[in-house]
């Protein structure tokens, strides 16, 4: 069955700063302040500290160990990168600078010289067949300190997430910020090639599949041969739920690391049921029903008991979404004829319409402390993401035109937003963007890839 | 020559002789030079055979029959054969609306015809979207277009019972291609036999 999860043994030998930080909080003056000046990496206030992330020592000589040496290091780059906290000092830029002597013995006086203000210093080793131990430092180079440490060891079956787990041990450390390295996100896809069993048209199947954050590491869920959609990462992270064809749509629960699959609104042929949204705490799903004659919002507990319906309007009600706390829920309605974003209380009160364009779908709402939905706008033959700001009600638009942008999907920390899009080649392709606009990527390429759902 | 050989020569001889005196009493009196035996071919008793008979005199056709249609002929089908040959008509609708145009409720009326017809058939009907529109608001559209073409079929007094509805928004399209054309084929309830 599925073996996902990598046990990392932990040691620190840092600050109690760093062990105190235990929940994920946002970046603060007052814990800036309180961590200490020499703790944290940078010059000037508002400055990006320039951080230079060399290839790890090898201190076995196995080729694995070497192999996992710049592995780690080419990875934490990309992680340090992606949340803009630092500006990463280009790696074809290393060779000048002579190599470590050991994880404290590093020619600081040269990283400074290359513009860096803080050097990582990371060693491998491996502890038997299959285990290896990973120990890191960050090195302030005017100081010629070290205020973060930590020391790794595990299994040596997957390098890379001993690197994602530095980088949000980094980023907590440094910038008080909640990194999502060690988050994934899942989506469904057709890159199997398989078709649809039982059909006389030659339909293609869409399995749901995850990743890690920046698109390595790809397992596959499901194995229906069927049609599956809007997988929904269970807010602890142990269970996607997803639409299935069965042939008829229900909704399925797949607790991923016990290979476990529930029905827990038991849909039918009669009683379908389609685009499950977890409620904040977990404890309840909404979800889209056509029990009562078309589609409806319903909410039922996570075991499928005390459903109750949410919406009661002849248009189409549909796409649920939570607000963080848990009291309010988006979702798309046709009601004033196209398809736009409505706010509602969980309790069935205090309808607002929130979308006033063409075509508005497949809202998400923001993790806190950010209070915005993002949705797909129709804004040509296209859509684009926007984003609308329920304070101000203001919108702004994340995407421009390229290909059809959908399906937008919060990482837990707010900043990013992944969505589909077929810019480019033309197929569909999980993409990844700032919450600012800035900084997309791509994190997907074999087949077609879409409907993200980023994990907690 | 062995033994066996020779009694079929005989054997050949008298059957060739027996024949001959069949044909001149039949009416054809000029004494006959006896053939010679002819060596024995593969498939021995082949050579033994009359001729063929003088073809017949021409003479009036007989009437046709009346032809009698093939009742059983849709229903001797996989479900497979039967599907790929859609027996049951699609029905179109308008950009993002799931109301049934006349020309539709013609369409579902022959159709109901045909399910009348053929009572033991259960259906389910797909509902599906062109494009354009995000997938996750087309599976409620899809799912309004399948049970308006389901009530309308009740309505004409099919049995409830007999069919169900699936939606599968913009997931399958009939035609990939990005055109009004290909959008308006793509706008369908897609009818499917599950049983019969």
């Amino acid at each position: 069955m599925l073996r996902f999860r990598i046990l990392l043994s932990l040691s620190f030998f840092t600050s109690a700063v760093f062990l105190a930080a235990q929940q994920p909080s946002l970046p603060s003056d007052l814990e800036r302040q309180q961590s200490g000046v020499d703790l944290i990496i940078g010059d000037r206030i508002g400055a990006q500290p320039r951080i230079a992330v060399p290839n790890c020592l090898a201190l076995s000589p196995e080729p694995e160990v070497a192999s996992a040496a710049t592995t780690i290091a080419e990875v934490l780059w990309d992680d340090l990168d992606f949340e803009r906290e630092f500006r990463m000092v280009a790696r074809d830029t290393y060779d000048s600078i002579p190599a470590a002597r050991s994880l404290i013995d590093l020619p600081l006086d040269d990283w400074r010289e290359l513009g860096a203000d803080g050097v990582v210093s990371c060693s491998v080793e491996s502890l038997s067949a299959d285990r290896i131990r990973v120990t890191a430092r960050l090195f302030n180079v005017r100081s010629l300190t070290s205020s973060f440490g930590v020391e790794y060891s595990g299994v040596a079956s997957n390098i890379r997430t001993y690197a994602h787990q530095l980088s949000d041990e980094i980023h907590r450390h440094q910038r008080g910020l909640r990194g999502v390295a060690r988050s994934k996100i899942a989506y469904i896809s057709d890159r199997d090639s398989e078709s649809v069993l039982g059909l006389v048209e030659d339909r293609s199947t869409k399995e749901v599949y995850f990743a890690d954050y920046d698109g390595a590491n790809v397992r596959r869920v499901t194995i229906s041969r069927t049609l599956n959609n809007n997988p929904a990462w269970s807010p602890d992270g142990r269970s996607i739920a997803y639409t299935a064809w069965r042939p008829f749509m229900d909704i399925l629960v797949s607790h991923i690391y016990q290979g476990r699959l529930e029905s827990p609104v038991e849909g039918n042929a009669d009683t379908q049921n389609w685009l499950p949204a977890w409620a904040p705490d977990g404890s309840q799903l909404a979800f889209t029903s056509n029990r009562d004659g078309q589609p409806e919002l319903y909410i039922a507990n996570a075991d499928g008991s005390g459903l109750r319906r949410l919406t009661n309007h002849p248009g189409i009600d549909t796409s649920p979404t939570w607000s963080p706390q848990g009291h309010l829920l988006a979702f798309v309605s046709d009601r004033t004829g196209s398809p736009q974003v409505y706010v509602i209380g969980a309790d069935g009160t205090g309808l607002r319409r929130i979308t006033f364009e063409s075509h508005c779908d497949r809202p998400t709402w923001s993790p806190a402390p950010y209070n915005e939905i993002a949705y797909s706008s129709q804004t040509g033959a296209g859509h684009d993401i926007k984003v609308v700001d329920l304070a101000t009600n203001e919108v702004r638009q994340l995407t421009y035109g390229l290909g059809t942008n959908e399906s937008p999907s919060y990482s837990p920390n707010g900043r990013h937003v992944a969505f589909s899009s077929t810019r480019g080649v033309g197929n569909k392709q999980i993409w990844v963007i700032g919450r600012d606009g800035r900084g997309l990527r791509r994190i997907t390429g074999v087949g077609n890839n879409e409907m993200p759902s980023w994990s907690p | 020559m062995d033994r066996s050989e020779v009694k079929r020569w005989v054997k050949i001889e008298v059957v060739c002789i027996a024949s001959m005196f069949a044909m001149a009493c039949a009416g054809n009196p000029a004494p006959v030079e006896p053939e010679p035996p002819q060596p024995p071919p593969a498939e021995s008793q082949t050579s033994s055979a009359p001729p063929p008979a003088a073809p017949p005199r021409p003479s009036a056709p007989p009437p046709s029959p009346p032809i009698i249609e093939e009742e059983g002929e849709i229903a001797t089908r996989s479900l497979e054969e039967l599907n790929r040959e859609s027996p049951l008509q699609p029905v179109f609708f308008d950009y993002d609306s799931s109301e049934l145009t006349s020309r539709g409720q013609t369409i579902l009326q022959a159709n109901a015809e045909l399910l009348s017809e053929y009572s033991t058939w259960a259906i389910t009907i797909e509902g599906h979207c062109d494009q354009r529109g995000s997938p996750e608001y087309n599976l409620g559209l899809g799912e309004r277009r399948a049970l308006v073409a389901e009530e309308y079929l009740i309505s004409l007094g099919i049995d409830s019972a007999r069919v169900n509805t699936v939606s599968y928004g913009k997931e399958f399209p009939f035609d990939p291609d990005d055109t009004d054309e290909a959008h308006a084929r793509n706008r369908r309830a897609h009818f499917v036999i599950t049983g019969r």
